[in-house]
């Protein structure tokens, strides 16, 4: 069975259903990307995932348990990092304070450290003692994902990290990624730059309107116009 | 003059201490947790008769004295978590008004538990071994434990801002309190941070009730009387911050010193008595500090409460063929005195004129979306109103009037602060009216009869059968509920509720939210007037309980009993809660206790209200939307 | 030479040392579509919220018609004619899709009684707003179960419901499938050429800016880096380096 198995996922906002019948596997060491335009219901699986506000029904395996039923922070104690849209850092806190929220036990393997993080984050270590509120889009991203490190995730959810960022800032993102791909950790982003989707990903989702429309590499992707021309609208 | 001025500045300072304490409780389980905590005051309450029964078990000393202050701290802090897990767990997703009525009820719950465990007489507490005697400053006396008071407020702050800074848990409260669904997603276990922070808060109420007791006795008033104090201080501080709430309970006990400080003057020749104008000092700042900053002194601006779609329910013009049973209850009315005795026609009056005051406090709420926890302050006024122009030689015709108008007229000048506000804050801000005026009802003895009310007010002999009077309410109070419910679907209804389902949008399209709003609470503030006055004619006398807190819970518990977004439903609730009320009295002695434990009940089982609750269970059979 | 609708004379706005917005200036011409592109964070939703009313800006002008409308309510902005759509569509939603409308005209008539029946007299103007926008079928439907796309409909009737001569919409089309995209701006632009009115929008689709709009002023920064019609602004290097750089460069690799 793969690391995160997600299975005949329906999702609710009061009484709009935002997703239907979502299937969808990721493994370990692997990151896959979902794409679709606003309001595709992107960002709604990724809270179903972590159990936050939208109502669920269907099975979500992730490590040999189901995360349906499960609180929000026990899904988080169980591995699983998320890293929202809008980011959501502790604006009143500083950047030492955001990953001392952050930090979990290591569930076995080496736990991350806040100078771990720094060294995939370089203009973070400069920063420690400065607060979310004043750090800039592109330093709040770098943030957001080292504070989902702190708990040492097995698996990381990505909510288009890339939006709205200076190339730099998406260089060190991508490079992150890599690199935690290459420790074995399993990733899910949600993109609507197909760009920074090729740059990182090894397999991608199409998501339309609830619905997944298709599942494969990033290559068969580009190959298929007129999918991407009725989904992505590019 | 200096002196004196000066030791008032100290006596005030000390008394922020007591104040600052329960303040930054209420302001802590707030940010974490959401819920305004209106058993606040009753866990202060309890710290102080806890402390009481303490030292008369250990006896006087140091032990006595401070190890009671340190057992009732612990013991409300158990007291809290306890509150915590058995009944606030449940009411986390609940809407916040419906919270405020589940605290209340804890409210009647501790004070039936005082009045059963401690007896209804005050008790002078212990005083601090050591410290009864006073120090000299400038020639004047000033209390050693004053002196010690004055700084143990801000050393207990700054602790519990270190515990917040300095510490990992403190870390962990501060992130939940700004983002708590995003700890929790970080792996923060809410429910037992919730459990923690509530039991701090506790303790600090419980910590000030303890040393609040050699300045004052243990009483039954202790609780209400400090929740207003603690809203208002929460208003001008700043909903949410710590720095505020010790700056607003500075500016307000020591603008409350100075008042007393001052005492009896001649100004231009008249009499003045500046220590009864305590209470009205502290609305004159608070209403200067909400017209210069809305959000309070070191709050920041709210973002615009956004009503969840799912919360709000449709309010459909009503098909005229849906409202036989409406007839049905009409003609049941009228033919009620052929058929009830006389004790049921009585019930009868007070259940239509309760029903009234619910509808004029559904309007505000249901269709305006705005809190109000203050509106006895209407109810109570046009009562006094009435009932003082009566004693001034009006007749009931006249009367009656005069207590309708003189009730919109209140509404009309707390309206225009409450406009400018929105959710608990508005709700705490109302409250903090309701008590100013109750204590003007209470301290203006030559024109209320202060504390004994006002006795013979009846009206006219055409009216003074109990049956007549029961026509001539249902004749006035129900005209004036059809109006209410005529409104939600003319223009003022449909503005008031675009506004609460949007508010951006409403002004968008150019409609001027805070006149609606205004007008609206205008309306609602004359009809509860003229359930006032008709009540107060019926019972014959009046005393400042019309105006006080737990008249005004009365109401929001009627309304949302009843089902807060439907417009029988205020009307429904007040049916239901009257006669409850009506038969748990005659059934205990410890009615408040088991009035709060139905209140507790009922917000958690129907959240939506018995209308809304059936509406809900029809539509679900109906399959409709 | 008559005033344009809509003039942004060097506007400004900062917070807490941040400058969102510097010196910007553009007009709208009656009967003109004009949308107002940038990146995320270049500051088009504070530009867009100081014309609106809902930031006041620190300096500069805003001007309808000629007459400074700087820092105007939004309610007042209505009854100067200019009308708005929000990005995330903002409905009464505990109203039907006719009673939506009907707010919009009460408010007009700045109408408050207490006892009249709000409902009966505008009853066939409603109707008539509604079949204007498609949406005829649906006057009795609440608004809390329609489609999004239905709802983005019912939000520009009440948009137009005054019939304003600025309306300004904040991402018209945001969330909507790509079919429904192209008819609602088509509803826009042709309404807009019939009654003379000029039209502001920001949008992030670039198949809606380059297929409606008649002209294009690009954000950056804060600062407005470009202006011209949509094949002057497609072609500006610059433009094409900053923004479009990623998605129209990506369409065509």
């Amino acid at each position: 069975m793969s690391l995160l198995e997600i299975r005949e996922l329906d999702a609710w906002y009061g009484r709009a259903q935002i997703l239907f019948g979502v299937s969808l596997a990721v493994e370990a060491g692997e990151a896959a990307v979902l794409i679709g335009r606003n309001g595709a219901g992107k960002s709604t699986l990724m809270k179903c995932i972590v159990g936050l506000e939208a109502e669920r029904r269907g099975t979500i395996h992730f490590d040999g348990a189901d995360l349906i039923a499960e609180s929000t922070h026990r899904i988080a104690r169980r591995g699983m990092g998320y890293v929202p849209e809008d980011r959501r850092i502790f604006m009143d806190l500083t950047v030492a304070e955001n990953l001392a929220v952050g930090r979990l036990p290591s569930n076995g393997g080496a736990a991350w450290t806040p100078e771990a993080a720094f060294e995939l984050f370089p203009p973070l270590a400069a920063m420690r003692d400065r607060k979310g509120g004043q750090m800039s889009g592109g330093e709040q991203q770098m943030l957001t994902i080292a504070r989902a490190l702190m708990g040492n995730p097995r698996f990381l959810l990505l909510d288009e990290p890339s939006e709205g960022l200076a190339p730099v800032i998406v260089e060190v993102i991508a490079g992150a990624i890599a690199k935690l791909k290459a420790r074995g950790v399993g990733l899910l982003l949600s993109e609507q730059n197909l760009h920074f989707a090729r740059a990182v990903a090894d397999r991608a989702f199409v998501l339309d309107r609830g619905h997944i429309r298709f599942a494969g590499t990033l290559a068969e992707l580009d190959a298929d116009a007129a999918l991407k021309e009725q989904y992505l609208a590019i | 003059m200096i002196a004196s001025f000066l030791i008032q500045t100290l006596n005030g300072l000390a008394s922020a201490s007591l104040l600052f304490l329960v303040a930054l409780g209420l302001t802590l389980i707030f940010g974490v947790t959401r819920v305004v905590n209106f058993a606040h005051g009753s866990f202060f309450m309890l710290g102080a008769y806890l402390a009481v029964s303490f030292h008369g078990f250990v006896g006087g000393g140091v032990l006595g004295f401070w190890g009671g202050a340190l057992f009732a701290a612990l013991a409300v802090g158990v007291v809290g978590a306890v509150a915590e897990l058995t009944i606030l767990r449940r009411i986390y997703r609940a809407p916040e008004l419906l919270q405020l009525i589940t605290t209340f009820g804890i409210v009647l719950l501790l004070k039936d538990v005082v009045l059963y465990t401690w007896g209804p007489e005050d008790i002078l507490g212990p005083r601090a071994p050591g410290l009864t005697g006073a120090v000299w400053i400038f020639g004047k006396p000033f209390p050693q434990y004053d002196l010690l008071l004055l700084v143990l407020g801000p050393l207990i702050g700054l602790s519990v801002w270190l515990l917040l800074t300095r510490t990992d848990w403190g870390t962990r409260v501060r992130a939940a309190t700004e983002d708590r669904d995003m700890a929790a997603a970080l792996g923060i276990n809410q429910a037992l941070m919730f459990t923690g922070v509530f039991a701090l808060g506790a303790l600090l109420a419980g910590l000030a009730g303890a040393l609040a007791l050699p300045r004052e006795p243990a009483n039954h008033n202790m609780d209400l009387t400090i929740i207003a104090d603690v809203f208002v201080v929460t208003v001008v501080g700043g909903l949410g911050s710590l720095p505020g709430a010790y700056v607003a309970a500075v500016i307000i006990s020591v603008v409350k010193a100075w008042c007393i400080g001052i005492g009896d003057v001649r100004l231009f020749g008249m009499a003045f008595s500046f220590s009864k104008l305590t209470l009205v000092a502290e609305f004159i700042v608070m209403a200067i500090v909400l017209i210069i900053r809305p959000w309070g002194l070191f709050g920041t601006p709210q973002s615009p409460q956004r009503v969840s779609a799912a919360s709000i329910l449709p309010m459909p013009v009503p098909d005229v063929k849906r409202l036989w049973p409406l007839a049905l209850v009409a003609l049941a009315l009228l033919m009620l005195p052929l058929l009830a005795d006389r004790f049921t026609v009585v019930l009868a009056t007070d259940i239509i004129i309760f029903a009234l005051f619910a509808a004029s406090l559904g309007l505000i709420m249901g269709l305006g979306g705005m809190a109000s926890f203050g509106h006895a302050a209407y109810f109570g006024a046009g009562a006094y109103a009435a009932a003082v122009a009566f004693k001034a030689g009006a007749p009931f015709f006249v009367a009656v009037p005069a207590g309708v108008a003189f009730a919109g007229a209140l509404a009309m000048l707390f309206g225009w602060f409450c406009v400018r506000l929105s959710g608990v804050s508005l709700a705490m801000l109302t409250l903090a009216f309701a008590q100013i005026t109750w204590a003007i009802a209470f301290q203006w003895d030559s024109v209320t009869g202060g504390s004994n009310g006002l006795v013979g007010i009846w009206p006219p002999d055409l009216l003074s059968g109990k049956t007549a009077y029961y026509f001539a309410t249902l004749l006035l109070a129900g005209a004036a509920i059809l109006i209410i419910w005529r409104s939600a679907h003319a223009p003022l209804g449909y503005l008031m509720r675009a506004a609460r389902d949007s508010r951006i949008r409403a002004e968008a399209v150019g409609v001027d939210v805070r006149i609606i709003q205004w007008r609206a609470i205008i309306l609602a503030g004359a009809a509860a007037g003229l359930a006032g006055a008709l009540y107060v004619f019926s019972k014959g006398s009046l005393s400042p309980d019309s105006l006080s807190i737990p008249r005004s819970v009365d109401a929001l518990a009627m309304v949302l009993i009843g089902g807060v977004q439907t417009l029988v439903g205020p009307v429904v609730g007040a049916a239901v809660f009257m006669l409850l009320q009506d038969w748990i009295v005659r059934a205990t002695p410890y009615w408040h206790a088991v009035l709060g434990i139905t209140l507790i009940l009922i917000t958690i089982i129907f959240p939506q209200g018995i209308v809304g609750t059936l509406r809900q269970w029809r539509q679900r059979r109906e399959g409709g939307p | 030479m008559t005033a344009p609708v809509l003039a942004v004379e060097e506007i400004g706005k900062s917070f807490k040392g941040f400058r969102a917005v510097e010196r910007v200036s553009f007009s709208v011409d009656a009967g003109e579509l004009l949308a107002l592109i940038g990146p995320n964070g270049a500051g088009k939703t504070t530009t867009f919220n100081m014309i609106n009313g809902q930031l006041a800006p620190d300096h500069g002008r805003v001007r309808l018609g000629g007459e400074d409308v700087t820092r105007s309510p939004p309610r007042a902005l209505w009854r100067a004619g200019v009308a708005r759509t929000f990005q995330i569509t903002q409905t009464f939603a505990s109203m039907s899709v006719a009673e939506n409308l009907l707010v919009a005209i009460l408010s007009r008539e700045s109408a408050t009684g207490l006892l009249a029946d709000a409902g009966r007299a505008n009853a066939d103007e409603i109707q008539a707003r509604l079949d204007e926008v498609g949406m005829g079928h649906a006057a009795d439907t609440l608004c809390s179960v329609l489609a999004y796309g239905d709802l983005k409909r019912v939000e520009l009737a009440i948009a137009l419901v005054n019939d304003p001569r600025l309306l300004l919409m904040d991402e018209p089309t945001a969330g909507m499938a790509a079919r429904e995209r192209g008819a609602l701006m088509r509803l826009v632009a042709e309404r807009a050429r019939q009654r003379n009115t000029a039209v502001l929008f920001t949008e992030h689709d670039m198949d809606v800016v380059f297929g409606h709009a008649d002209r294009v002023v690009v954000m950056n920064r804060g600062r407005l880096i470009a202006e011209g019609t949509p094949a002057e602004v497609r072609a500006n290097p610059l433009v094409r380096e900053v923004y479009l750089g990623s998605t129209i460069g990506e369409a065509n690799p």
